[in-house]
């Protein structure tokens, strides 16, 4: 097993609960991520041992869905969608703009660590596109002032919470 | 006083909220609904007074008392209002078999589904043998809903007739396409339809576990979603003893980890046994050896909820909707740059410029419609001189597009269809799942050649090592991913060769790039 540290223990335990169940390292790697932001490097080997699985077999799979963070994300992860319709509402143009406000190109975090910059492939929210979320929170018709003031205010609201 | 405020994420991502909390702050009950469709007015928000209901668009939380105030009147002078929902000429001009309950009904509450006609299909599949459950779906001619357009029943007989002792049925929910959000809206709006149209299928054919796959990129639909299901075990519409019948049925929802390929039906069925979700080669048939190699029916979210209607009311009636062999109805959902957005549901029949003109209103931009995609991603790019064409199965087939999942995507005048043949490309780079050589090696390849094109350099030859490309990766690639990403690149080609040629007077080459003439 991948050591014994507390972090490792709780990998542990929250990859046990999905073992035996439809698609369970998947569900498994997804809730190791909520608990910690992202999938921690000793995950691989825990998770192998759990399923039974190489540990390539775990990487493969981590390696292969998009949401799936081998590193901590910034303090706001900012998701602009690139697909066809927004393109058709000036998508382009609104990744362009936010790139250059924050000086981040998507796929990207910060140096500082407080915000990622992140293309996705279709939300859902064609119809009143652009779309975009910060955070959880959807946003459609989305213009770079609001979607920076969302940003700000997110920043403003974990000041808030870690004072 | 009653308040039906949506919970569908368009709403939610147009402040849907803060809506809803201020008309709890100002003393109304609020029921959370789906969307009823007509996306440019969301928030669009129903009052209930007297049993009926009149609907005010556009709604802010600032707007909550004075329309608490303006119903204690006269509603009808209100800015915002916009009387009765189902009278509006949007509305009345759809046939709506999927989504005649979405934005209605409370979609946490099983007993409101069934006092909105839930359930019906059910009960008679309840009372009729599978064999007879099985040819009303032929009857129906029913068409699988996600994409390709594979008759359903002959489906349901596969898995029905197939031997062993454990078989699944897998609703495909990983709408990844631009320009679709119908599984999404039906989800969040009306879950039990598809927990009602999945137990159905499943008693049809004989299996007695089931699961949907949903993409992430949903999570109020899996909010909803899963609740539904919950409730489902509770008032006893799926478990081990389905409605009294002694039957069984378990469900479960499994969301996936962000991958466009997932919504390919093999690909899928590895996702959902937690392995990386590269396709498999056909045969075999997920129908014959899908999850876990036992016989599969997979269908999108709308073939699944268009069950419950069909056999409830009986096969022919649904087949007497639609045309020739694209029956029933089908989910349009218009987007992109068009005035009235969101969902329309219509029998197959129309023209794209009923879709696009007169139900869509033409660009919301107010520029001129240059083109069309059809189809998501995948899907063709038509120019406005061929939207005479009618929206079924074999007429779109014969102009090289296809209905896919019902998708129309509208781009105005300043559109480039060279930068858009490129994204075709780029995006089958990006969620190719690398199985292949021609869909992981020929997209990269493609990214290049249109991007040579666009610059001008050696014009000649890249023209011909595109179209070659294109043929290499339809007969080569394992699936429609690789196979269908040269539809919109050609479409493109074929219909708006203006933006590709070179010299041109819409690009600015740098001097000498035809390096090879």
């Amino acid at each position: 097993m991948g050591g014994t540290s507390d972090q490792s223990i709780r990998i542990g335990a929250i990859v046990e609960a999905f073992v035996g169940r439809t698609g369970g390292l998947i569900s498994a790697l997804r809730a190791v991520q909520d608990e910690f932001g992202f999938i921690p490097p000793e995950t691989e080997e825990i998770a192998a041992a759990a399923f039974n699985l190489s540990r390539a077999e775990v990487k493969g799979v981590l390696s292969f869905y998009s949401d799936f963070r081998r590193k901590p994300p910034g303090c706001v992860v900012v998701r602009l969608c690139a697909a066809e319709s927004c393109q058709a509402q000036g998508g382009r143009e609104l990744v362009r703009e936010i790139s250059r406000r924050f000086a981040l190109s998507p796929g990207k975090t910060s140096a500082s660590g407080d915000l990622t910059l992140e293309n996705v492939y279709c939300l859902g929210l064609c119809s009143v596109g652009p779309a975009a979320s910060v955070d959880d929170c959807l946003m459609a018709r989305a213009a770079p002032e609001a979607i920076a003031a969302a940003i700000e205010e997110k920043w403003r609201s974990q000041k808030g919470s870690r004072a | 006083m009653k308040i039906y405020a949506p919970l569908d994420s368009v709403a939610l991502a147009l402040g849907g909220d803060a809506v809803a909390d201020a008309f709890t702050a100002a003393g109304c009950e609020v029921i959370r609904t789906g969307s009823r469709g007509m996306h440019w007015l969301e928030p669009l928000i129903e009052a209930e007074t007297d049993g009926a209901r009149v609907g005010f668009a556009s709604v802010e939380a600032s707007d909550a008392e004075g329309i608490v105030k303006s119903l204690a009147s006269d509603p009808r002078p209100h800015p915002k209002f916009i009387g009765a929902i189902d009278e509006l000429p949007w509305m009345k001009r759809q046939t709506r078999l999927i989504f005649g309950r979405c934005g209605v009904v409370d979609p946490a509450s099983a007993a409101d589904y069934e006092a909105h006609g839930g359930i019906r299909g059910l009960k008679r599949a309840l009372s009729i043998s599978s064999d007879a459950v099985c040819e009303e779906i032929a009857a129906s001619g029913l068409r699988g809903r996600g994409g390709a357009g594979f008759p359903a029943a002959i489906k349901w007989k596969t898995v029905a007739a197939a031997g062993g002792d454990r078989k699944y049925v897998v609703c495909n929910a990983d709408e990844g396409d631009s320009g679709t959000f119908a599984d999404r809206m039906i989800m969040e709006g009306d879950p039990f339809l598809l927990i009602e149209g999945m137990t159905i299928a499943a008693l049809a054919v004989g299996a007695a576990e089931g699961y949907v796959y949903l993409r992430s990129e949903y999570p109020v639909a899996a909010r909803v979603l899963a609740k539904a299901i919950d409730d489902a075990y509770a008032a006893g519409l799926l478990g081990a003893n389905v409605l009294g019948s002694g039957r069984a049925f378990d469900l479960e929802l499994f969301i996936g980890a962000g991958a466009y390929i997932c919504g390919e039906e093999t690909s899928l069925l590895n996702s959902l046994e937690g392995k990386r979700g590269e396709v498999r080669a056909k045969p075999p048939l997920p129908a014959l050896e899908g999850l876990f190699g036992a016989p599969t029916l997979v269908h999108n979210v709308l073939s699944f909820c268009a069950v419950p209607a069909i056999v409830a009311d009986g096969g022919r009636a649904y087949a007497a909707v639609g045309v020739g062999k694209s029956t029933g109805s089908m989910p349009f959902q218009l987007s992109g740059d068009i005035k009235y957005s969101g969902l329309f549901e219509a029998p197959f029949g129309l023209t794209l410029r009923d879709l696009v003109e007169d139900i869509g209103g033409g660009t919301r931009s107010g520029r001129p419609v240059r083109a069309i995609q059809i189809g998501g991603p995948l899907g063709a790019y038509l120019p406005p001189a061929m939207f005479g064409a009618v929206v079924d199965y074999e007429e779109l087939a014969a102009i090289g597009a296809g209905v896919g999942h019902g998708g129309i995507v509208v781009f105005n005048d300043s559109v480039d269809m060279a930068e858009q043949a490129r994204y075709a490309f780029e995006f089958c780079a990006e969620e190719s799942c690398g199985k292949c050589t021609p869909c992981r090696i020929g997209a990269v390849r493609g990214v290049e050649i249109v991007g040579r094109l666009m610059s001008g350099e050696d014009h000649a030859k890249n023209m011909e090592v595109l179209g070659d490309l294109c043929d290499l990766m339809v007969d080569g690639s394992l699936c429609a991913m690789g196979g269908m990403t040269p539809i919109p690149v050609r479409s493109a080609l074929e219909h708006f060769p203006e933006d590709f040629a070179f010299p041109s007077n819409k690009r600015i080459f740098v001097s000498g790039s035809e390096n090879s003439q």
